[in-house]
C-alpha cells in the first residue's frame, strides 16, 4: 500500500508536484497517468525517498521509505531500466543489490531466470538492448519479493512481444496481491492491464477511479447508429444539442448523446434505424478530454495540419 | 459499487526469507565490496598506482646508486617517494570515481532505493574503498621499501625495518593513500560528476602546492607545512624524525592531510545525505 497525502514538489518557482494525495491499493494493478512532464516520475522518486517532498509526505505501507526494515522487502522499483553501472555484469549487478539487504545469492539466480536472462548473466550490462536492460531492472526489482512494485514507463521502447511479457507479469503480481503502481503517458497500455487509474496533470490529481467508470463516463455520451437517412437524422440530432460525424463505412457516430436518447429522437421524428448501440468511447479518448488543459508541452495549433 | 473492495488474495509463499535484522552496515559492506571488485575501472586505476610507485622506486634508486648520495639523503625515502608522490595522483582518480561513477551510470537511485539510509551506504562505500586501497598500498608500499633497497645495496645505501623511523615510514606510506582516496571520495560526494571531482582534487593536491612556491620564500616557508600536498608530503616518506624546519613530523603532516581528508569527507557526507539524488 502506498498513501500519498498532499504531495508537493517544487523545483525553484515551477510546482512539479502540486498537493497531491492518493493511495494506491494491494492486489491490483493501479495505473499513474498522465501527458509528459505532468510529474509522475517525481511522484515516485519522492515515494522512494530519492527526492525530498516541499511538503506532504509519502508512505509504503504506512512508513516512510527510509524507515522500512527491509526495503527490497517491501519494494521493487524500475525507474530507469539504464540506471546501471554499465561496466558490471548482470549478475554482479543483482547480487551487490542482493546483499545490502541479505538476500540469498540463490534468489539472484531465481529472478535471473523469472526475466529469462540466464544467457547474458554474466555479460556486462553496457551492451544490453533496451529490453534486456528492462529485464534486468525488473529482476532487480523482483529480488526481494517485494509486496509493493513500482514500474515507471515499462513498456517505453519495448517490441510487442516484450510489452505482452511485463503486462501479464503485472497481472499477475498484483493476482498474488500484491500492490502494483505503473506509471504511462499512454492510456491505451493500461486499458488491458490496469484495474484503477490515478490520473494527473501538471502535478495536480485529475482522477483516482476504476477503470471501468472511468469510461462509462464517456460511454453515456456517444452512440453509433445506421440510417439511409442520414441527412435528417443529422438535424434532429443537431437540434437536440449533440452532433453527427461520420464513422466508418456507413456507421455514424453521434457525440453528446446518449444511445437511448438517440433512439428516442429517432422514433419520435419517424427516422429508421438499421442499427444503434452505445459507442464505446476509447479510455485514449476519455484521457486526452480529461488531460487536454493540463498537457505541459501542448503542439501549437498552428503547427499542425 | 462497495468502497471496502479488497480483493481476498491467496497467502502467498515467499521466496525470500525474512529479513532477521534490519538492513544495515555488514549487508551495504559486502555489496560495496561486490561493486568495487566487478567493475574494470578499480584493476586499471589499482595497477596504474602499484606500477608508477614501484617504478619510480626502481628508477629513483638506480638514479642514486650512479650518481650518488646528496645531502639529506633518506634511504627509506628514496624508496617510497613514488608511492606518496605519484600514486597520489592515481589514486584519487579511483577515490572520485567510487562515488561519482554511480551518479554518471544513474546507478545512485538504483543503491538508494535498496538502501535508503544514505548514512550507512555513504559510510559503507567509504570504508570499503579505503579498506581495499590501504591493502593494495601497504603491498606497494613493501615492495617499493625492499626493491629500493635491494638496489642501493650495491652501494651500501640501503637501510633495514628494523631501523627508527623505518617502519612508520613505511606504514604511513600506505596510509596516506587511503587518507588521499577518502579525499578525493569526499570531493566526488560534493560535486557529483567524475571529470568535475578528479579536476578539482588534482588541482587541489597538486596545482596549489606548485603555485604557492612562487610565493616569497618566507611566506612559503609558513604556509607549506599546511598545504595539500607538494612538499609537505616527504616527512611521511622519510624515516628521519625531521625532515625541515618549515615541516611538521610525519604524524603531524599525516594529521594535516587527514584533516583536509576529514573535511571533504564531512562534507560530502551532508550533502549525500541532504541532497535529491
Amino acid at each position: 500500500m502506498i498513501e500519498a497525502r498532499g504531495l508537493t514538489k517544487r523545483y525553484g518557482d515551477k510546482v512539479a508536484v502540486d498537493d497531491l494525495s492518493f493511495t494506491v491499493r494491494p492486489g491490483r494493478v493501479t495505473g499513474f497517468l498522465g501527458p509528459n512532464g505532468a510529474g509522475k516520475t517525481t511522484t515516485m522518486r519522492m515515494i522512494l525517498g530519492l527526492d525530498r517532498p516541499a511538503a506532504g509526505s509519502v508512505t509504503v505501507n504506512r512508513k516512510p521509505y527510509a524507515e522500512l526494515y527491509s526495503a527490497m522487502r517491501e519494494v521493487g522499483a524500475l525507474l530507469d531500466a539504464k540506471a546501471v553501472h554499465g561496466g558490471r555484469s548482470a549478475y554482479k549487478h543483482l547480487l551487490c543489490l542482493a546483499q545490502t539487504n541479505s538476500i540469498p545469492r540463490s534468489r539472484v539466480d531465481e529472478v535471473i531466470g523469472i526475466v529469462g536472462l540466464e544467457d547474458v548473466a554474466g555479460k556486462r550490462s553496457k551492451g544490453f538492448s533496451l529490453g534486456m536492460s528492462q529485464r534486468l531492472g525488473i529482476a532487480a526489482a523482483l529480488l526481494g519479493d517485494p509486496d509493493v512494485l513500482m514500474f515507471d514507463e515499462p513498456v517505453n521502447g519495448l517490441d510487442p512481444e516484450g510489452i505482452r511479457w511485463i503486462r501479464l507479469l503485472m497481472r499477475s503480481l498484483a493476482a498474488e496481491g500484491r500492490t502494483v503502481f505503473v506509471s504511462s503517458h499512454l492510456m491505451s497500455e493500461m486499458e488491458n492491464t490496469a484495474d484503477h487509474l490515478i490520473v494527473i496533470g501538471r502535478g495536480k490529481l485529475i482522477a483516482d477511479c476504476p477503470i471501468a467508470e472511468f469510461t462509462a463516463d464517456g460511454a453515456a455520451q456517444a452512440a453509433t447508429v445506421k440510417t439511409p437517412d442520414d441527412l435528417r437524422l443529422a438535424g434532429v440530432v443537431t437540434a437536440a444539442g449533440g452532433a453527427l460525424e461520420r464513422g466508418e463505412a456507413d456507421e455514424l457516430t453521434v457525440r453528446g448523446l446518449s444511445a437511448e436518447e438517440v433512439g428516442q429522437l429517432a422514433l419520435t421524428n419517424g427516422i429508421l434505424l438499421h442499427y444503434l448501440a452505445p459507442a464505446r468511447v476509447s479510455l485514449e479518448e476519455a484521457f486526452m478530454e480529461l488531460t487536454a488543459d493540463s498537457v505541459e508541452y501542448q503542439a501549437k495549433t498552428g503547427a499542425q495540419k | 459499487m462497495t468502497t471496502a473492495a479488497i480483493p481476498a488474495t491467496p497467502a502467498r509463499i515467499r521466496a525470500v526469507p525474512a529479513a532477521t535484522r534490519r538492513a544495515g552496515l555488514p549487508g551495504t559492506l559486502r555489496s560495496e565490496l561486490t561493486k568495487i571488485l566487478s567493475v574494470r575501472s578499480t584493476y586499471w586505476t589499482l595497477l596504474a598506482q602499484v606500477v608508477a610507485s614501484i617504478g619510480w622506486a626502481v628508477i629513483n634508486c638506480a638514479g642514486i646508486v650512479s650518481h650518488g648520495i646528496g645531502p639529506g639523503f633518506n634511504a627509506a625515502q628514496a624508496s617510497l617517494t613514488g608511492q606518496v608522490a605519484l600514486g597520489e595522483l592515481i589514486i584519487v582518480v579511483l577515490g572520485a570515481l567510487v562515488i561519482t561513477s554511480e551518479y554518471s551510470t544513474g546507478m545512485i537511485r538504483t543503491s538508494l532505493a535498496v538502501m535508503p539510509r544514505r548514512g550507512v551506504l555513504y559510510a559503507a562505500k567509504a570504508m570499503v574503498f579505503a579498506a581495499v586501497t590501504l591493502s593494495i598500498s601497504l603491498v606497494a608500499s613493501f615492495v617499493d621499501f625492499f626493491v629500493g633497497q635491494a638496489i642501493l645495496s650495491s652501494k651500501h645505501y640501503n637501510t633495514t625495518l628494523g631501523a627508527p623511523g623505518v617502519l612508520r615510514a613505511v606504514l604511513l606510506s600506505a596510509a596516506i593513500m587511503a587518507v588521499f582516496g577518502l579525499l578525493a571520495y569526499g570531493a566526488g560526494a560534493i560535486i557529483r560528476h567524475s571529470a568535475g571531482a578528479i579536476t578539482s582534487i588534482l588541482g587541489v593536491i597538486f596545482l596549489i602546492p606548485a603555485l604557492a612556491e612562487a610565493l616569497p620564500n618566507s611566506w612559503f616557508a609558513d604556509v607549506v607545512r599546511c598545504l595539500p600536498g607538494g612538499q609537505a608530503l616527504m616527512p611521511i616518506a622519510s624515516s628521519s624524525p625531521s625532515v625541515s624546519n618549515h615541516l611538521f613530523s610525519a604524524w603531524g603532516e599525516f594529521a594535516v592531510f587527514s584533516g583536509y581528508a576529514a573535511v571533504l569527507l564531512a562534507l560530502g557526507a551532508w550533502l549525500f545525505i541532504r541532497r535529491d539524488a
